[in-house]
């Protein structure tokens, strides 16, 4: 319960920020302590929307699971499903064709810039500028249809599966994909002058939520948050799965440790994720999409635990077995509740209008902070 | 004189409701269209009686007032709100010897009365008993405050170069040509200011921080629903309406024709354009300027949007007035 | 690590430009104030012309007026609306009731309930009797569409499930009076 008093005795007051508040993008509750304008203290209140997902998992099977993570963050729900499907791959010791691993990496580089794109419509929404979220959209909705073509929906696809991949691409599948890159280049620039290159939103950004990389780390921050600190975090570089060990891309580190450097670490890291898709694009191999695996799968007893780089930073699923159908215990590591912790040290001593800025770089999924 | 009295208050309140409709329906159409949208098409022909349909939900919708609010001062805040909007109308020059109050002070009138707009959101932040409410008021409060200086000061520039504060004469100075070609490059920056200025001072994006959703959800309407919200709604637009039509007075010309120098020929087919048709042609021009920011650029932080007025805009139309004292002294201007 | 590359790097992105307006914040004298103010003014200016483009580029509008354009809607012949059993011009499916959809659904949406069919050599036989499918609990992963042997269900394009009763979005597949098409184990 929140207590109903409105002010400290120091004479503060006391704001709830959501768990209805259109800067919060969800059900995200936030009580502020704040003197004037200026914030003294950020309490993050979390449990509006848990739904004890990796409960649930327990009570599924090792192919029914997948399809739940992508309710966790919806946003690159892809990325999550693969996580779950690559730890299963590790606790059945199985191998899936090349062909289901470049497709999967695809897919992935897809999603990411398709939840980068949201977050960049929605960042530039939280700072008060509406028209960018329009913008954003138009080529967001172009990977949408790219995957819906595919997998068979818009959001929560399911396409990863234990041994590789559902369905195998449609026949359009690598015209589309083209199509959108082409796309892509010739609308960035774009992006560069509704937003980066405006002098109000560099000075809205440059400067604030400043986070120091030792803070970085001792939060636990992943992805684009502590990448803008230069932290290097990336576990597409540093624990390389799929194909990635064998494509070419850059790990996008900023050195500014403020709202302006997570912004251009996640700007430039669609233009890497653009990168790796016309590496492997032309590059598909033939053969089956799928490993052939057993009707009912059964992990052996033990402890399997597999990360992956999603939008947001490092998710990890950890899955104990008992040798059964369906896993004793899962665990899944969100990147998004250990950047939200870094919030408060973020926000303290800025102004109220900052905050929002930093919840906008943050890129707060709340299903995926609360599970 | 109280006949003409009452037609002019009627003719007053239907423009107040048609401009209101009119203009809401511009913003949407002028937002859909820059956000690559279709914008109004459901409700009458290409969606031209959407915003009357709106207005009709906000009448039926139930006026709620909150339990701890100060119940006078809430329900009066939005009436005043509109009663400053309905004095600002009364010495703006529609057309050519069309003019509610001809006073020979009109550029004060406005300036002063238009300060009384920061009274009644002051009241409804503090009266709503709500915090983002009352934190929307005190920002209106700092920032129509300090804007006010350099709307006043780019104003006078204007006003040096004309020697009279009275509007109709102001325009009649601009008879053979408007003072922003006149004037030269110091009119140009008073204007660009002006344009700024008033942005700020009728709380519109880039410069709206007292409402602010994304911060303050809805700021000092928070609390305000049905009518009463639709009264603050609709005295945004029509002082959005007046600033424009100030501006377009004081350096596009008024209801002036398009004159240049000595082209009797030309000057003689721009006089056939009726004199209404130029003033309203002139003020929804600046309005689409005011509309076409809104939609581009993200919104400023209240300590830069005090640094903007002080560090900025303050300082350079001050040196402005001095350059626009200079050319008025020797005559510079045509 | 990233030297055993199989895969040829041909980007041509830009480089970002990562300033774009001046947002120096550093004093230097009334040059450097006056550049600022100029800097700025021009960066706002860049996104004034942007968006000038759109509103006065009409085609490049991009909304859909959903109910009106349903005609010419065109979804992929993958797109998941909900689960469906084709019977051809015989009244009869492929389904054999063997029950892996309902083991594979995770949300016990699809419940089958077999009945014995005598066949002609007077042998019982296992057969279908009613495939109830609960679209209301249906998350459209595809799994049972997987999981089943016989190809006996699909993924149906409909997509508009709206209903006023929650009892109608309980459907039976197997049309009555349908039967297992011929050849089919």
């Amino acid at each position: 319960m929140v207590e109903e008093i409105g002010t400290t005795p120091e004479g503060d007051i006391i704001i709830n920020v959501g768990p209805q508040h259109p800067a919060t993008h969800g059900v995200l509750h936030l009580v502020i302590t704040i003197n004037g304008e200026t914030i003294k203290k950020v309490e993050p209140h979390l449990g509006y929307i848990h739904r004890s997902i990796e409960k649930m998992c327990e009570s599924l099977t090792y192919r029914q699971f997948i399809y739940v993570t992508s309710r966790m963050d919806y946003l690159s729900a892809h990325i999550n499903n693969h996580a779950c499907a690559l730890c299963v791959e590790k606790g059945l010791q199985i191998e899936i064709p090349s062909r289901a691993k470049v497709i999967r990496v695809i897919m992935d580089e897809l999603t990411r810039i398709a939840s980068h794109e949201l977050w960049w419509g929605a960042m530039a929404m939280d700072l008060g500028a509406f028209t960018p979220f329009f913008h954003a959209f138009r080529e967001r909705e172009t990977i949408n249809d790219i995957m819906e073509e595919t997998c068979g929906a818009r959001l929560t696809m399911n396409y990863m599966v234990p041994g590789g991949v559902m369905l195998d691409i449609h026949p359009n599948f690598q015209k589309r994909v083209k199509d959108f890159i082409t796309l892509y280049k010739s609308k960035i620039s774009e992006y560069d002058e509704l937003v980066t290159g405006n002098i109000i939103f560099q000075n809205r950004m440059k400067g604030v939520g400043y986070l120091s990389p030792e803070d970085a780390i001792s939060f636990g921050c992943t992805g684009p948050t502590a990448k803008g600190s230069g932290v290097s975090s990336d576990i597409r570089k540093l624990y390389p799965y799929e194909v990635y060990d064998q494509v070419q891309f850059d790990e996008v580190l900023e050195t500014g440790c403020d709202s302006f450097a997570r912004y251009m670490v996640r700007i430039r890291e669609m233009n890497q994720s653009i990168r790796i898709i016309e590496q492997l694009i032309d590059n598909i191999p033939e053969g089956d999409f799928q490993a052939k695996t057993k009707a009912v799968l059964k992990l052996p007893k033990g402890e399997f635990y597999q990360r992956v780089e999603t939008a947001r930073g490092e998710f990890g699923v950890y899955i104990v077995s008992e040798g059964g159908t369906t896993p004793y215990r899962i665990k899944f590591r969100s990147p998004g509740f250990s950047n939200l912790s870094a919030l408060d040290q973020m926000a303290r001593g800025s102004k109220l209008g900052d905050l929002v800025a930093m919840m906008g770089t943050l890129d707060l999924v709340i299903p995926d902070i609360d599970r | 004189m109280v006949i003409e009295m009452v037609i002019a208050g009627v003719c007053v309140i239907g423009l107040f409701a048609a401009l209101g409709l009119v203009l809401v329906l511009m913003e949407r159409r002028v937002a859909a269209w820059i956000q690559i949208r279709l914008g109004p098409n459901r409700v009458g022909p290409k969606g031209m009686l959407q915003s009357l349909a709106d207005t009709v939900k906000l009448l039926v919708k139930e006026g709620m007032t909150p339990n701890g609010a100060d119940k006078f001062l809430f329900n009066f805040a939005p009436f005043i709100a509109m009663m400053v909007a309905m004095l600002l109308m009364a010495p703006i020059a529609f057309a050519k010897d069309f003019q509610l109050w001809d006073l020979n002070i009109g550029v004060l009138y406005f300036s002063a009365i238009s300060s009384i707009m920061v009274i009644s959101i002051l009241m409804a932040g503090w009266a709503s008993n709500n915090k983002y409410s009352l934190m929307g008021a005190m920002r209106s409060g700092a920032q129509i405050v300090s804007y006010e200086l350099s709307a006043g000061l780019s104003i006078l520039a204007v006003v040096i170069l004309t020697g009279s504060l009275n509007l109709n004469e102001i325009i009649q100075s601009q008879a053979d040509g408007w003072w922003i070609f006149k004037g030269h490059i110091p009119v140009i920056i008073a204007f660009i200011i002006f344009i700024i200025a008033v942005t700020a001072e009728t709380n519109r994006a880039p410069f709206d921080l007292a409402e602010a959703e994304s911060e303050l959800t809805a700021g000092f309407h928070t609390e305000y629903s049905g009518m009463k919200f639709a009264l603050f709604f609709l005295a945004e637009y029509i002082n959005v309406f007046i600033v424009c039509a100030i501006g377009a007075t004081l350096f596009l010309g008024g209801w002036m024709p398009f004159h240049i120098g000595h082209w009797e020929a030309f000057n003689h087919v721009m006089d056939y354009i009726p004199s209404s048709l130029w003033f309203f042609g002139k003020t929804f021009f600046l309005i689409f300027l005011i509309m076409w920011f809104r939609w581009t650029f993200p919104r400023l932080r209240i300590d830069q949007l005090l640094n903007l007025e002080w560090k900025y805009l303050l300082p350079i139309s001050m040196f402005n007035i001095l350059l626009v004292t200079l050319m008025a002294i020797l005559g510079w201007h045509f | 690590m990233s030297n055993n590359s199989n895969y040829k790097d041909s980007s041509s992105i830009p480089p970002l430009a990562s300033g774009g307006g001046g947002a120096s914040s550093s004093g230097g004298g009334a040059l450097q104030y006056l550049k600022d103010v100029f800097n700025g003014l021009k960066s706002l200016a860049t996104g004034l012309r942007r968006t000038l483009y759109y509103f006065t580029h009409h085609k490049e509008i991009i909304t859909e007026q959903y109910p009106e354009n349903r005609d010419t809607l065109n979804l992929p012949e993958r797109f998941k609306g909900e689960v469906v059993m084709p019977h051809d011009e015989n009244n009869e499916h492929a389904c054999t009731g063997c029950t892996a959809c309902e083991l594979a659904c995770p949300n016990a949406t699809i419940k089958i309930i077999t009945k014995f069919d005598i066949t002609p050599e007077g042998k019982k036989k296992k057969a279908l009797d009613k495939f109830v499918y609960h679209l209301e609990l249906c998350t459209m992963c595809n799994l049972c569409v997987v999981a089943c042997p016989t190809d006996a269900i699909k993924m149906a394009q409909t997509f508009e499930h709206s209903v006023f009763d929650r009892s109608e979005l309980t459907k039976i597949l197997n049309k009555p009076g349908s039967k297992i098409r011929e050849g089919i184990e």
